[in-house]
């Protein structure tokens, strides 16, 4: 019973995320989603994962989507898609209809199979994932940092001389400032 | 069909699946492109765990979904990071201003 209202208040929440107009209600029901799920990773027993998710899913994520979005504008589109409803009703439809027919009829294992335990699953049976993840993780640094770097126009002289006609345009505009201050004073 | 906490469970998944699936054919704003790709993947760690509650093996997919956990935030940052440079270039994040790109 708990298990079906938090399902049906994730799916409510998902809805809601990709049916409001605006960007950041948006974001906000999918932090909900997050949370949604991540109770539910409590409740079917994976509770190391219930805590990753709710603090990245819900947290970390949230921030980046509200960063993005106060950098790139919160702009409301029209509802209209680009392709027809039908189309983008019934393909989901019949994904979904073949994907029930797959996971509705697989039955639970029968006899529970000895579990080593989350830290040996981790770090015993799935390092090859590990390494992956830390990858994944420099790989998604790197393409952020490019990514979001000021692209500068290439310079017409050598650094060195960049830096001298700045230091003179600096000096000149003291030197102006002085002079225009002396005939003030001079006028006054 | 009877309604055991599993058939639940799979239900739910498949509801989540519908309803990113459709948004990642109907929605034309890139950013909520990437929220649809968020509930598709979330819905995908929801399938994994009950998986494992089916198979007595939680903590193998535990480990899973972690992994999935770390992919999704990267895909996430690098789709919101192009998000943002896309805005900066066309001024819009309306998809279909994307067929509009030269070279």
């Amino acid at each position: 019973m708990v298990r079906a209202l938090l399902l049906a208040l994730a799916i409510v929440f998902a809805i809601q995320a990709l049916r409001t107009n605006r960007l950041l209600p948006s974001t906000l029901w999918l932090a909900g989603l997050s949370a949604m799920v991540s109770i539910l990773f409590y409740q079917l027993g994976a509770r190391q994962v219930a805590v990753i998710e709710l603090s990245v899913g819900a947290g970390l994520v949230t921030v980046l989507f509200v960063f993005a979005i106060s950098v790139a504008g919160d702009e409301a589109l029209s509802a209209r898609p680009l392709i027809p409803t039908l189309v983008a009703i019934g393909l989901p439809v019949a994904a979904i209809v073949l994907l029930g027919v797959l996971a509705l009829s697989l039955s639970p294992a029968a006899s529970p199979a000895a579990e080593p335990g989350f830290t040996v699953a981790l770090w015993g049976q799935r390092g090859l994932d590990l390494i992956v993840q830390i990858v994944l993780i420099f790989a998604g640094v790197l393409g952020l940092v490019g990514l979001l770097s000021e692209g500068k126009a290439p310079l017409d002289r050598s650094m060195a001389e960049e830096v001298i006609a700045q230091r003179d345009r600096d000096l000149r505009a003291i030197q102006q400032r002085v002079e225009n201050s002396q005939k003030e004073r001079t006028l006054s | 069909m009877t309604f055991t906490p599993l058939t639940i469970g799979w239900l739910g998944v498949l509801g989540l699946v519908g309803v990113a699936l459709y948004g990642l054919l109907a929605v034309r704003n890139l950013i909520k492109l990437i929220i649809a790709l968020q509930i598709l993947v979330k819905a995908a760690m929801l399938a994994l765990i009950l998986g494992g509650e089916a198979s007595h093996q939680v903590d193998l997919s535990q480990s899973l979904a972690a992994t999935v956990i770390v992919a999704d935030t990267v895909v996430a940052v690098i789709g919101l990071a192009l998000a943002v440079q896309i805005k900066r270039y066309l001024g819009s994040l309306d998809i279909r201003d994307l067929s509009n790109l030269r070279g």
